[in-house]
């Protein structure tokens, strides 16, 4: 073996090559099931924004909108919280699920129909939760409220789904399989594993006692972690070497990330619940699970940061890079914070506080929503095959996003602390708590207003995308004029 | 990495072993615990639940309570839960055994109510509490309930389940505020929210 081979990065460093044609045809036979996804996934982005922002607003004046049961906090929350993660995330995860796994596997989407009405019925699922639980027909699970009519049609149209990608798998071009392909398929094999476990002991026929709650956390903790973090895993994966035009730093960190993740992710929900009725060992388990998820982070974080040295320039340049390295960061950022607080005697201050409320929203949005859009920007182009009409709407929305995030978890993040040792402190009355914890809830409501105004610009310039709108452009939309050649936005 | 079938066994064990590690025991070993009989009393600990106080769970459920309030005690070598005064003890697995949805809760915006039916047992206080929670409860963030309750004008005698309320959304003269239904299931599940009874497996003050 001659010195200049050896050297070579291991094949499963690079992504996918194609030729032109195959590009074509992949991405014909994904235009109309993506688009569908990404377009439904908005729509709910800004129905679940109002009804945070207004759910918000609540905790600072109770007596907004309190005439009627629909509008109560109790129905709100819940029904901004199961539209953002299903209506929003996972629906959005679903579109860039299906065509990295076709551009990876070098395979068109054969059952376009079929894809097209599993769109159609998830959407409809999300629907009739959404409304069932302001009727009032919410359990009070944690992300599990929609009750047992909706959740059927939700896993109904997720089976047609799944089936399909891992079909596309089976039948794709030979050769490497990629590092996000394993995240997708094991996201793919395991969301609906949780989902119907969830669905039976919880929904259907309810187990005894407090067996639920550890089941409850067990599901929504891996929703985040198995069904979410494999998705923005393989779109960071997939997207910051493909901007930058290099393979992935190490192929060894990325087997490495991938097994620690599968394997410690998955004890971390009973951390929800310390201190709670539990025999002591299921707890000590999530808090050791939890701290060991130091591995899979950092393995991850040097991997990424390893491909990105050298190459920070572009992010001045590319809207996808910019989203999705601001999500891989900010994944860092959210898993450490996630294992402290497992610790117990921090988990003691942050527990029952608004601290947690800030961490949920720095991993749904700071993490994967905006892993989300550093996708779509990248995808919806080569959809439609037309370039998107205004730098400025992207950079509108970045900022807004990015501000509004940092100022929500950061407000949620203080107040939370101080809320904590309030509660804690057995000379203070709970009543303190409320009104030291006041002025931080205000400034969160506003926080709100900032992200829906981000959402508002993303949903417009999507609208104008289908549209078609501005004049035919001969390159990608760049945030400036490059300097430097680059290989794809 | 190409050993595919490698990949896939892989995915399939390492969540199988947290899906039988919390899952499987959690339903197996928390799911089948029974009440025991009080040496004092000689009835069931934890006490069986009311019908009103069944159907109250559901109401309790359904208008979001949990979002705000926990129902757990935790121990006191943990917290300050016990010497807050939010029970005697720690709550333990055996404590839920008659919930039909456990409502354990994330968070304390509002107080834990793992105890509220031993600190409030008035159902009149409950009442006016839900219709109008700031008259109470002064300082309170608490959404009205007043969507629980039917204002209307008296009829001969003033009935015996008027609610007397006062604030801003109190009626006046000549009608009456009554619970309906659901509100008064509400209170008898709040009531009967008593987690101050001994159990052999924890002792008070623990």
């Amino acid at each position: 073996m001659s010195a200049a081979t050896a050297a070579a990065p291991h094949p499963s460093t690079h992504t996918e090559v194609l030729s032109p044609q195959e590009r074509y045809e992949i991405d014909r036979s994904l235009r109309a099931p993506v688009l569908l996804f990404f377009g439904t996934s908005i729509f709910w982005l800004l129905i679940g924004s109002i009804l945070g922002t207004l759910a918000a607003f609540k905790m600072s004046y109770p007596g907004f909108l309190d005439s009627e049961a629909w509008l109560t906090f109790g129905r709100m929350r819940p029904a901004h919280l199961n539209v953002v993660v299903y209506g929003w995330a996972s629906t959005a995860g679903i579109g860039v699920g299906i065509w990295l796994m076709a551009r990876l596997c070098r395979v068109p989407l054969r059952s376009q129909n079929l894809v097209i009405s599993a769109g159609i019925i998830w959407n409809v699922g999300i629907l009739v939760g959404t409304l069932a639980i302001l009727a009032g027909y919410s359990r009070s699970i944690e992300w599990l409220e929609f009750p047992g009519f909706a959740t059927p049609i939700l896993f109904f149209a997720y089976g047609l789904i799944g089936v399909w990608t891992i079909i596309m798998f089976r039948f794709r071009k030979p050769g490497h399989v990629y590092v996000s392909q394993w995240y997708l398929l094991a996201g793919f094999l395991w969301f609906p594993w949780l989902y119907a476990t969830a669905n039976i002991l919880l929904i259907w026929q309810p187990m005894q006692g407090s067996g639920q709650a550890a089941v409850n956390w067990w599901f929504a903790h891996n929703v985040l972690g198995l069904w979410f973090t494999p998705i923005g895993l393989a779109s960071a994966y997939y997207f910051i070497p493909k901007v930058i035009g290099r393979p992935i730093h190490s192929y060894y960190l990325s087997i490495l990330g991938f097994w620690s993740l599968a394997l410690f992710y998955s004890w971390n929900g009973m951390h929800h619940l310390i201190g709670g009725p539990f025999p002591a060992w299921m707890i000590s388990a999530a808090v050791v699970a939890s701290i060991m998820m130091f591995i899979p982070v950092f393995t991850v974080a040097i991997n990424h940061h390893m491909t990105m040295r050298g190459n920070f320039e572009y992010l001045k340049w590319s809207p996808t890079l910019r989203f999705t390295v601001f999500g891989a960061m900010t994944y860092t950022l959210v898993s450490f914070q996630g294992s402290t607080m497992a610790i117990p005697a921090l988990n003691s201050i942050t527990h029952f506080t608004d601290y947690t409320i800030g961490h949920s929203h720095l991993g749904v949005y700071g993490f994967f929503s905006m892993m989300m859009f550093g996708a779509m920007y990248y995808i919806i182009p080569r959809l439609t095959g037309w370039e998107w009409p205004s730098a400025s709407l992207i950079r509108w929305h970045f900022w807004l996003a990015a501000v509004g995030i940092i100022l929500m978890v950061g407000t949620l993040t203080v107040g939370g602390v101080i809320q904590g040792l309030a509660l804690r402190d057995v000379e203070v009355s709970f009543m303190t708590s409320v009104y030291l914890e006041a002025p931080f809830r205000y400034v969160r409501s506003l926080t709100g207003i900032i992200l829906t105004a981000a959402h508002v610009v993303f949903a417009v310039h999507f609208t104008l995308m289908l549209l078609r709108s501005g004049e035919q452009k001969k390159s990608a939309t760049l945030f400036a004029k490059s300097t430097r050649e680059m290989a794809t936005v | 990495m190409n050993r595919l079938p490698l990949l896939f066994i892989g995915i399939l064990a390492t969540f199988g072993s947290a899906w039988l590690g919390v899952v499987a025991y959690a339903y197996v070993n928390l799911g089948s615990l029974q009440p025991v009989i009080s040496e004092e009393t000689g009835g069931l600990l934890p006490p069986p639940l009311s019908g009103s106080a069944i159907a109250g769970q559901k109401v309790y459920a359904a208008n979001g309570c949990l979002y705000c309030h926990s129902q757990q005690v935790r121990p006191a070598s943990l917290s300050t839960d016990i010497a807050k005064g939010l029970g005697p003890r720690r709550t333990v697995a055996r404590d839920y055994i008659n919930e039909r949805t456990v409502f354990l809760g994330t968070m304390r915006t509002g107080p834990d109510l793992t105890n509220i039916g031993v600190r409030q047992p008035s159902v009149e206080w409950h009442h006016q509490h839900l219709f109008e929670p700031g008259v109470v409860s002064e300082g309170s963030i608490m959404p009205s309930y007043r969507y629980l309750y039917k204002v209307r004008e008296i009829q001969g005698q003033p009935s015996e389940e008027a609610i007397p309320v006062r604030g801003p959304h109190a009626p006046g003269p000549g009608y009456e505020v009554v619970p309906t239904q659901d509100a008064k299931d509400l209170v008898a599940y709040l009531i009967s929210l008593k987690r101050n009874y001994p159990l052999p497996e924890v002792p008070e003050e623990q």
